[in-house]
């Protein structure tokens, strides 16, 4: 019997599990991760290191072989790069750009949206109306004008992925925190100083983390599609460090000549990269969602 | 003897759930002649609702009717087509739902979901149907009938929206009218003028009515016959003074003795102990068995079955109480 | 009621004036228009009086006070770049962008509501699964890829539709519009769906999900019961109490449209006031993006307002509240 111990956290992963499409896509996301992380020993070829580069396998269709006998699954662009190692080396850029902004948002979000339920009184209401006010304007266009000001570069879109993004969590913590703070025990505890950080710590934050978990998942898919977006538009990742906004950004000018291969399979990897975060992030919604539990 | 405008034989309504089969009806029979009014008394969750519905064909998914016939003026209604069903709806037979504040459409005008139901089933104008409907809701005793007819149900009492209901049911003079508990959500003075209202009108126009009711009290006034339903069955089934007077089921007993006017002044009401099973595991043979004053060991062991007593009267026990 | 409108009103200036603020002085570090806008090659004379006419020299907190005395006047600057009044530049292509949003809410609409209706109503139905899988797909797709290949499939595989561009466009009340040529709706026809795409599947689960809690409805049942038919209880009693979330947020995508546009008019080369200011960052033409900043702020807040209109008028409960208030 001792086996089958019962802890939150088994019981979270085989709920998760009921649903097989969710389970796939997870795998893939934690494929997809992988292959992104380990991108240098995936790919055939370092796509940016110039020296590897041969101009004589340029604008190579997909499935062809190259000049000395590379294979291009994906085939090569104008400069003779294989484009499934632009590809994953563009990911791992995307990744990593919404994987800090995203964990960065929720430090600050949370950090402000517990703050906001714990002190309430005006301090609550500026910083509400500052997330109501944001959250009202569609974020790729907050990032755009943001990008404006700041300029290009990987550090200017992280950080206005992280303002776009902080508000959503600061607004999800703030509900959840305060459904706990409302409590009598919490009532009760706040009137001992020192009670106070153990209750946050051990009672409030805890109450919060589910919901910011799956509004995390999501944010992520939605900090990888705005920042391809702005890449796409010219204000995001420069050319040094393209991700796959960019690759997308660099083959539009092919496509019209019918090479759309440039253009299509970075598209592919995203597509399937935001849909897979999505169906786990929905997956997850239902799990950790409390009012769907009897 | 005339024939019955309705004639339910061993209906029976399942719903297959994910924790297992429903039998919310479980082989009930009945008849109701023109101008009868018969009394459908039960617990809550007892399936008289269910009973309505299937009747009506608006059993849904998960829920089916299993087996059993519904002969309306003789025509079978199970098995009909959901088309010919449409035209009967609404025409022939009315239902009347059991919460008034929510069987009217929340954005539609009184006028529109009155004239829909009639231009539904009748081939007339316009104009025509919102005279109709006027009518209507003159006869059920609402005042200013035309203004009324303008306004949107959340700009109506409880009581004038159950008044809206039972208009549209007598609209079209149906043959058959299942009323669900019509009253239960107004207060008691209203409820027993609209009771008696609705009681006159049927007699005048010769419509049979099944009359929902959980309350043994507004039985003996309105109903000819009163059948008791408990988990699905009808466990008695009697005119209405024999069964008030000298019930012969426990439950039924049961159901009379709870009633404050029943009991003389300073004794204590009596209450049936126990709670309704749940429909998902009955207890094995007699379902009340449990909850049971007169219960034995062969009630434990085995259903009862119907015993029928003088043609009319019928019930289903191992133990019936003396008739005297 | 009025006294809520004011509030809102003066909460959406103070907006305005904050926005307006921190981008003026954010445009203000970032490079020197100086730089782009004049020809290193003119002579210094010409070269100052091209800057002193922009007015370039003057300190910035100076600059500033003319942009504040200019937005109470209703000019926001000229552009450097096309040497317009900058609000008139972006009026002039609002028309196209507004045309373009339009046609796309219009898409979402029609196919949005009958796809997401039969989803709810039928939901085991493998065509209902089908709208559902497309619908996610619809989500995650990125906007500015699925443009391309849209352009990709019509335009350069089959060649049935063109790349870009407004084509013909004819008059209506002094305004260009493409809609009302042929050649005009050809082009008009991909941009939409590109914008729209997103907005369906947004739809679809909006009428998906009404469809499936309102058919459940006690009045739904009765309306059966009554014996209306099904295209009387689907088109009337189910769509009009489904329709009241799905205006809502409809009403209030129409912002995210603005956004969206940037992206899709820079695909398919529309000239709207997206592309326009995707130009003007990259031309580092101030005055254009503030306009477009505080135009963008003004029609959000217009639209809200008109969000809450019609709410009002779906919805006879609130209707009768705000009579009564
Ligand atoms: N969709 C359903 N799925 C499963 N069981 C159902 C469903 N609908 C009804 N039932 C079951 O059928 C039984 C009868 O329900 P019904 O609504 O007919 O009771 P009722 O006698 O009308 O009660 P009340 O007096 O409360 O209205 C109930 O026990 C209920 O649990
Ligand atoms: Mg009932």
């Amino acid at each position: 019997m001792s086996a089958a111990v019962e802890t939150p956290f088994r019981r979270l992963v085989s709920e998760f599990s009921t649903s097989p499409v969710a389970v796939g896509a997870g795998i893939a996301v934690v494929l997809i991760i992988l292959a992104a992380t380990f991108a240098e020993f995936v790919v055939p070829q370092n796509p940016y290191d110039l020296a590897s580069l041969n101009i004589l396998d340029g604008s190579l269709p997909p499935m062809s072989e190259g000049f000395e006998g590379n294979y291009y699954l994906l085939g090569t662009d104008e400069q003779g790069r294989d484009m499934f190692s632009a590809m994953i080396y563009g990911l791992r850029t995307s990744l990593l750009v919404s994987f800090i902004a995203v964990t960065s948002a929720v430090l600050i979000g949370m950090t402000l949206g517990m703050f906001a339920a714990w002190r309430g009184g005006w301090v609550e209401s500026l910083i509400m109306r500052i997330v109501d006010i944001q959250l009202s304007f569609p974020a790729l266009l907050v990032a755009l004008i943001l990008l404006a000001i700041l300029g290009k570069g990987v550090d200017k879109v992280i950080i206005a992925l992280i303002m776009i993004q902080w508000a959503y969590f600061a607004r999800t913590t703030r509900g959840a925190a305060l459904s706990e703070i409302r409590k009598d025990y919490v009532m009760a505890a706040r009137c001992t100083a020192l009670g106070q950080m153990r209750i946050l710590f051990r009672h409030v934050l805890p109450n919060c983390l589910p919901p910011v978990i799956v509004i995390a998942t999501v944010q992520i898919a939605n900090a990888i599609a705005i920042e391809a977006s702005l890449s796409f538009l010219g204000v995001g990742v420069p050319i040094t460090e393209p991700s796959l906004g960019l690759l997308i950004s660099n083959g539009f000018g092919y496509l019209l000549s019918g090479r759309y291969w440039i253009s299509f399979y970075p598209g592919i990897a995203l597509l399937l990269t935001l849909t897979c975060i999505n169906l786990v992030g929905d997956q997850m919604r239902d799990v950790l969602n409390p009012r769907l539990h009897k | 003897m005339t024939q019955p405008v309705l004639s339910v034989r061993n209906l029976t309504t399942e719903f297959h759930t994910k924790a297992g089969i429903v039998r919310a009806v479980d082989g009930i029979s009945f008849d109701v002649g023109p101008g009868e009014v018969m009394a459908l008394v039960g617990e809550s969750g007892s399936g008289k609702t269910i009973t309505g519905f299937s009747i009506m064909g608006l059993i849904d998914e998960p829920g089916k009717v299993v087996d059993g016939e519904i002969l309306l003026n003789g025509q079978n209604l199970r098995g009909m087509s959901e088309k010919k069903l449409q035209g009967l709806r609404g025409d022939r037979i009315a239902m009347i739902f059991q919460d008034p504040m929510m069987t009217l459409n929340p954005l539609l005008r009184i006028e529109e979901q009155m004239v829909e139901t009639v231009l539904a089933h009748r081939d007339v104008s316009k104009a025509r149907a919102r005279e109709m409907a006027t009518e209507a809701l003159a006869l059920v005793g609402i005042p200013s009938p035309a203004e009324r007819l303008r306004n949107y149900p959340h700009e109506m009492s409880g009581g004038m929206r159950q008044r809206v209901v039972i208009a549209i049911a007598l609209m079209l003079e149906p043959d058959l009218i299942i009323a669900d508990e019509p009253t239960t959500a107004l207060d008691v003075t209203i409820q027993s003028q609209i009771l008696s209202e609705m009681q006159k009108l049927m007699a005048e126009r010769n419509t049979a009515l099944i009359w929902v009711t959980h309350d043994l009290t507004v039985v003996a006034g309105l109903a000819h016959k009163v059948a008791v339903m408990y988990a699905g069955r009808i466990v008695e089934y009697a005119d209405v003074d024999p069964l008030l007077d000298q019930p012969i089921h426990p439950y039924t007993s049961g159901l009379i003795s709870s009633i404050p006017s029943s009991v003389p002044r300073g004794q204590t009401l009596r209450q049936i102990p126990g709670m309704a099973p749940s429909l998902l595991n009955l207890p094995k043979g007699c379902s009340f068995q449990p909850r049971c004053f007169a219960a034995s060991e062969q009630c434990g062991v085995s259903r009862p079955d119907e015993t029928n007593v003088d043609g009319v009267r019928r019930y289903r026990c191992h133990n019936p109480l003396e008739v005297a | 009621m009025l006294a809520y409108l004011i509030r809102r009103l003066g909460q959406s200036v103070l907006v305005m004036s904050v926005m307006a603020t921190i981008v003026f002085f954010g445009l203000y570090m970032v490079g020197n228009p100086v730089d782009l806008l004049i020809n290193p090659e003119d002579d210094l004379a010409a070269q100052e009086a091209a800057i002193a006419r922009l007015g370039l020299d003057q300190p910035i907190l100076v600059q500033f006070w003319h942009f504040l005395q200019g937005v109470v006047q209703g000019d926001l600057g000229t552009s450097f770049v096309h040497n317009q009044p900058a609000l008139e530049l972006i009026l002039s292509r609002l028309p196209a962008t507004l045309e373009l949003a339009a046609f796309a809410m219009l898409l979402a609409v029609i196919i949005g509501i009958p796809l997401g209706m039969f989803a709810g109503l039928y939901p085991k139905s493998p065509v209902s699964k089908g709208i559902m899988a497309g619908s996610i797909l619809g989500f995650s797709t990125p906007n500015f890829w699925q443009g391309l290949m849209l352009i990709m499939l019509f335009a350069v595989f089959w060649r049935v539709l063109p790349a870009g561009g407004r084509g013909e466009t004819a008059e209506l009340f002094g305004i260009p519009f493409s809609f009302l040529t042929l050649d005009g709706l050809q082009h008009l026809f991909l941009p939409a769906l590109n914008i729209a795409i997103y907005k369906i599947s947004l739809v679809i689960r909006l009428s998906q999900a009404g469809t499936a809690e309102v058919s459940l409805q006690d009045y739904v049942k009765y309306a059966r019961a009554r014996g209306l038919s099904t295209r009387r209880i689907v088109g009337t009693h189910i769509l009009k109490n489904i329709l009241i979330p799905i205006v809502t947020v409809l009403g209030l995508e129409l912002g995210s449209v603005l956004a969206f546009a940037v992206v899709t008019e820079t695909v398919f080369s529309w000239p709207g006031m997206g592309k326009l200011l995707i130009d003007s960052i990259g031309l580092l033409d101030r005055p254009v993006v503030v306009a477009y900043l505080m135009l963008t702020v003004f029609l959000f807040v217009v639209i809200n307002l008109v969000v809450d209109l019609v709410y009002s008028l779906l919805d006879p409960r609130i209707r009768t509240k705000g009579k009564n208030a």
